[in-house]
């Protein structure tokens, strides 16, 4: 067994039980830790397919930014586990159909042969010098430059369409007004009150 | 390095709006509400700007470029323009609608924009990667057109129902592609159709793929079983989005359709056919049968649509050229008579009431004959009754089923189109026999007006040029 | 003498070197090299943080730590040692395992990353094609040790702490990322060992010059990235006790505080390495006057300097500021002058400004 094999073995054994932990553990925000062990396996995973420009960017996006704002809002929440487990018995012989139905058919893709070793051939290695990077940027930038272009589309949609739905004035917010705040004048917040300096006695 | 710049000038429409969307998106911001209408301006202006584009680049034989990526033919210039149309007349519509409940923003516009330009992606694609990408532009501007009303709650859930199950659908949907590219080894859809006729029809794999293809397809169409959405969706969203969803993809939807199963499954049209057949008699079995039980117009035009898909799908599982130009001819068809159908209950509507119920169709002909009488022709239409338009896009769909001897098939759909005239006959009943339950005088601006009474009365007065329309889209397809 | 010397080195190696594995002997050499970066490493944070309170002092005329040792000179390590002695007390109801786990979250990333810095021409531990992305990724790693320990501490000051420090630092990082674009754009490489090569031949070709905005940001950005003052929110003494790391006490406590010094000096260095022309002296010279990590080294404590001189002189920004700045100030300068870069490299005359 080489060594990049036992990596291999490795990495996936993390991936697998970080993913089936995702789904299985009750806590969310352990759920969500578990996610981010799984991305840091997939990461290593493409690392080891020798697409580092992938494995970096899947870690500086997903774990480094998309799962740390996801935790953010995953920890605010108070996730009520018993009411969302209610129900939980009733879906699940239509969610073991399909699931049995999905690995089924998974099974007869991969077991058809189709993507054998003997069809899917070892491809060529690279050479000296050669950036996984830089060769990903050139082909973005010339052949996929249309799908691309559409992708940032997309993005740009996401961005109009998150601020669109969520920068409303509600009513009841409270805001600071700095402009009134300096324009404050002693009047408005002191009052002199002429009383005498003592108390008459009662009687 | 071996790459050749591509050739822009097909692609210009599609930068056109793009371009557009963005100037509209900044200078929006400059904007106070009084002159809000400067940015629906613009986006009208933008649409009969693409026309133009599109209009002046036409005629020309089949252009790929993009290293293949995008194609440019006569289905894609007779769908593009159809769409311009449809969401120009969208945005007219719901001008006042949206005024009233303070969805007249300029981000309503730039997003409805940014789907058309998804929507035209979509139409001119020539490669599962560009396919998929118009395909989620499309959804992701549909979703938050869904949930712009954001103090609704029933719009809430509607937009988290079409998200969630969009999500599904698009899963689906690439699932399939992966299997498609696994064994073809491409992502170009020439290829594919090349790849698909080496290895024939009995690939495992292959037929999988197209399974997962046609159930994402089948997911974003609406066609039962795969329809739940579509009426939580119709009934949840402002008439206004309602309108625009109804319409325009519909007929990018067919796109996608023609350009994965035809352009590049075609050689597994005998495996395809079984499925749409169940598809699509389910479609219109349920989707008419469901629609009488409805008192909500909304609910009703959405199980209605639901039958139309399905009447869509038979055109296209016969699976001869004519059927494809008759399925074609019924989607622009169906686009232009639910445009007319939703724009009836925006115009209905005013401030502060929805007009979302059959009751308030209720004498409408006492309140407004004019308009009474434009319904009628809608719903005439739609049930297929001629001398409508809609008569004569069934007619075709069920001919050419008759011509690859699917006589059973033939006769279910007139059977359930039949059903379905009951649903559609009884709104005119309620018009014209009924008292109204309110005297409001129905009101619309005049742009409106224009365009509604044009809309419904093209139904019929289009007869003369329908020769030549039926001629177009049979060009179209042979194009392909 | 010598040969007694050299017989001895090789019969040790014969007798304990040869008979390993290969891949061990490689590891064991790898191992050598990190701990020759590591420790040095930990020795400059703890004079650090005494070269800090030292200078704050002066700037406030005062005379700062100077009972220990000469001078004061022992300071940090009695800290240390003192540190060491505590007791860790996890609170209750804590998570225990993430309350462990999230000071060596914290610290990992801010040491791991320094395998990819170049000290000189020949002196990197891994010269691996994308570093600066590495660097880029390892960084926004670092705040998984914030979170977690003000989630898992069950206290609200820190948990406060947490969510402050998460949005701050994912909104510099953007800024961060652009300012690195234009700097990839300039030299062409994502490897940092590249990079500086790029800027050879005296100080009016470093980067700072053509990229002045982003260095700015860069730097700045760094400043909030590492939760220094003024950009200290997630600490916030005054606001929120002590923020994410109120809980924690003793080793566990000195871990995180090593962390924010070990990550000031990466900034620091990565600054120096991108911008100000890493190991080349600021004048080209046929001799040498000093050797390049001396200068690097210099360089180093001079924007470090900055670091301090910051925390004394400023107040703490509020919390909306900082997303202001970072959003509306930084960003956009950054995609601007990437858009400047693109533009006069490719379709003026100036092109060579910018390399």
């Amino acid at each position: 067994m080489t060594f990049e094999l036992l990596t291999f073995f490795f990495f996936s054994a993390v991936l697998v039980f970080a993913s089936a932990m995702v789904i299985t553990i009750r806590n969310p925000v352990k759920a969500a830790l578990f996610l981010v062990l799984a991305f840091f396996s997939a990461a290593c995973l493409w690392v080891l397919l020798e697409a580092e420009f992938l494995g970096i960017v899947l870690i500086l996006v997903y774990v480094g930014a998309v799962m740390v704002l996801f935790l953010f809002v995953v920890m605010m929440l108070d996730v009520n586990l018993a009411r969302m487990r209610e129900g939980f018995g009733e879906y699940l012989p239509m969610g073991a159909i399909v699931a049995i139905l999905m690995v089924a058919e998974m099974a007869i893709v991969l077991g058809s042969g189709e993507f054998s070793l003997a069809n899917m051939p070892q491809p060529a290695g690279h050479p000296e010098g050669y950036s996984n990077t830089k060769e990903l940027g050139r082909l973005i930038y010339t052949v996929y430059v249309y799908p691309f272009e559409i992708a940032a589309l997309i993005l740009l949609v996401a961005i109009v369409a998150a601020i669109a739905l969520t920068l409303r004035k509600r009513p009841n917010t409270k805001h600071q007004n700095t402009a009134q705040q300096i324009q404050v004048k002693r009047s408005d917040r002191v009052r002199l009150v002429k009383m005498p300096s003592e108390k008459k006695p009662e009687n | 390095m071996n790459f050749v710049a591509p050739d822009i000038s097909p692609v210009i429409p599609e930068i056109f709006v793009l371009s557009m969307a963005c100037l509209i998106l900044v200078a929006d911001l400059y904007l106070s509400d009084r002159f809000r209408i400067v940015s629906f301006l613009l986006a009208v202006g933008t649409l009969l700007g693409a026309a133009f584009l599109t209009l002046s680049d036409m005629g020309a034989e089949r252009v790929y470029t993009f290293s293949n990526m995008f194609v440019d033919d006569t289905l894609s210039d007779v769908l593009k323009l159809a769409i311009y149309a449809l969401v120009f007349v969208v945005f007219v519509y719901s001008r006042r609608y949206t005024q009233d409940r303070g969805l007249f923003r300029g981000e309503y516009f730039v997003i409805g924009l940014f789907g058309t330009v998804g929507m035209m992606v979509m139409v001119s694609a020539s490669h599962l990667l560009t396919l998929y990408l118009g395909l989620e532009l499309l959804a992701l501007s549909l979703y938050t057109m869904v949930a712009f009303q954001r103090d609704s709650a029933t719009a809430t859930e509607a937009a988290m129902k079409y998200f969630v199950l969009g999500a599904m659908a698009s899963g689906m949907l690439l699932y399939g592609m992966s299997m498609l590219y696994g064994v073809t080894g491409s992502l170009e859809i020439a290829v594919i159709k090349a790849r698909v006729a080496e290895l024939g029809v009995d690939n495992l794999i292959l037929v999988f793929g197209l399974v997962f293809v046609v159930v994402g397809l089948a997911f974003k169409l609406g066609a039962v079983p795969f329809h739940m959405w579509v009426p939580d969706v119709y009934h949840g969203a402002a008439t206004s989005t309602t309108l625009y969803i109804s319409t325009a993809p519909k007929l990018a939807g067919f796109a996608i359709l023609i350009r994965l199963l035809i352009g590049g499954l075609e050689d597994l049209s005998a495996v395809w056919q079984d499925m749409l057949i169940i598809l699509a008699v389910l479609s219109i079995g349920i989707g008419n049968l469901i629609a009488i039980a409805q008192t909500n117009i909304k609910r009703m035009l959405a199980y209605s649509t639901i039958a139309h898909m399905g009447f869509l799908l038979l055109g296209i599982l016969s699976a001869t050229p004519n059927g494809y130009s008759s399925a074609l001819f019924y989607a622009l068809v169906y686009a232009f008579m639910s445009l007319g159908g939703f724009g009836m209950i925006l115009m209905l509507s005013r401030k502060g009431f929805e007009a979302e119920n059959l009751d308030d169709f209720k004498g409408l002909n006492q309140r407004s004959p004019w308009h009474a009488f434009l319904m009628l022709i809608l719903m005439f239409s739609m049930a297929g009754i001629p001398p409508t338009v809609g008569f004569y896009a069934k007619f075709g769909v069920i001919q050419s089923l008759i011509d690859v001897g699917l006589v059973w098939l033939a006769v279910v759909a007139v059977l359930f189109a039949v059903i379905g005239a009951f649903y559609y006959l009884r709104i005119i009943k309620l018009m014209y026999f009924d008292d109204p339950e309110t005297d409001a005088p129905v009101q619309a601006t005049v742009d409106m007006q224009v365009l509604l009474s044009v809309n419904a009365w093209a139904l019929i007065l289009v007869m003369p040029w329908l020769g030549s329309i039926i001629d177009l889209c049979r060009r179209a397809i042979a194009g392909l | 003498m010598s040969e007694l010397l050299n017989n001895a080195v090789s019969l040790v190696r014969e007798a304990l070197w040869d008979p390993l594995p290969g891949w061990f002997q490689l590891g064991l050499v790898d191992l050598g090299y990190i701990l020759a970066i590591l420790l040095p490493l930990l020795l400059a944070v703890a004079y650090l943080t005494f070269a800090e309170r030292k200078l704050i002092g002066y700037m406030q005329v005062r005379i700062g730590p100077n009972r220990v040792g000469p001078r004061g000179w022992l300071q940090p390590i009695a800290d240390a040692l003192k540190l060491l002695l505590k007791e860790i007390i996890i609170p209750t109801n804590a998570n225990k395992f993430l309350f462990v786990i999230a000071p060596m979250l914290s610290i990992a990333p801010s040491l791991a990353a320094w395998a990819v810095i170049p000290f000189t021409d020949t002196m990197v531990l891994a010269n691996i094609d994308a570093s600066l992305l590495y660097i880029l990724a390892l960084t926004s790693v670092g705040v998984y040790g914030v979170i977690i320990a003000g989630w898992a501490s069950n206290s609200k000051y820190a948990f406060l702490g947490a969510m402050r420090s998460a949005a701050q630092i994912v909104s510099y990082e953007i800024a961060m990322g652009f300012a690195l674009v234009g700097v990839l754009m300039a030299a062409g490489s994502l490897n940092l060992h590249q990079i500086v090569l790029a800027q050879q031949g005296g100080f009016h070709q470093w980067y700072f010059i053509p990229l002045f905005p982003l260095f700015l940001v860069y730097f700045l950005s760094g400043v909030a990235e590492t939760n220094r003052s003024p950009f200290d929110v997630a600490e916030g003494e005054s606001e929120i006790v002590a923020g994410f790391h109120v809980e924690y006490s003793g080793m566990a406590f000195a871990i995180f505080f090593l962390a924010e010094y070990a990550n000031m000096i990466l900034i620091a260095t990565l600054t120096v390495i991108m911008f100000l022309g890493g190991w080349y002296a600021p004048v080209e010279t046929s001799f040498t006057i000093f050797p390049p990590i001396i200068w690097l080294l210099v360089k180093v404590a001079f924007v470090l300097f900055f670091f301090l001189w910051f925390r004394a002189t400023f107040p703490r920004y509020r919390y909306d500021k900082i997303m202001r700045l970072g959003w509306k100030i930084f960003i956009p300068v950054t995609l601007i002058w990437i858009v400047v870069i693109g533009i006069a490299t490719f379709y003026t005359p100036l092109g060579h400004l910018f390399h």
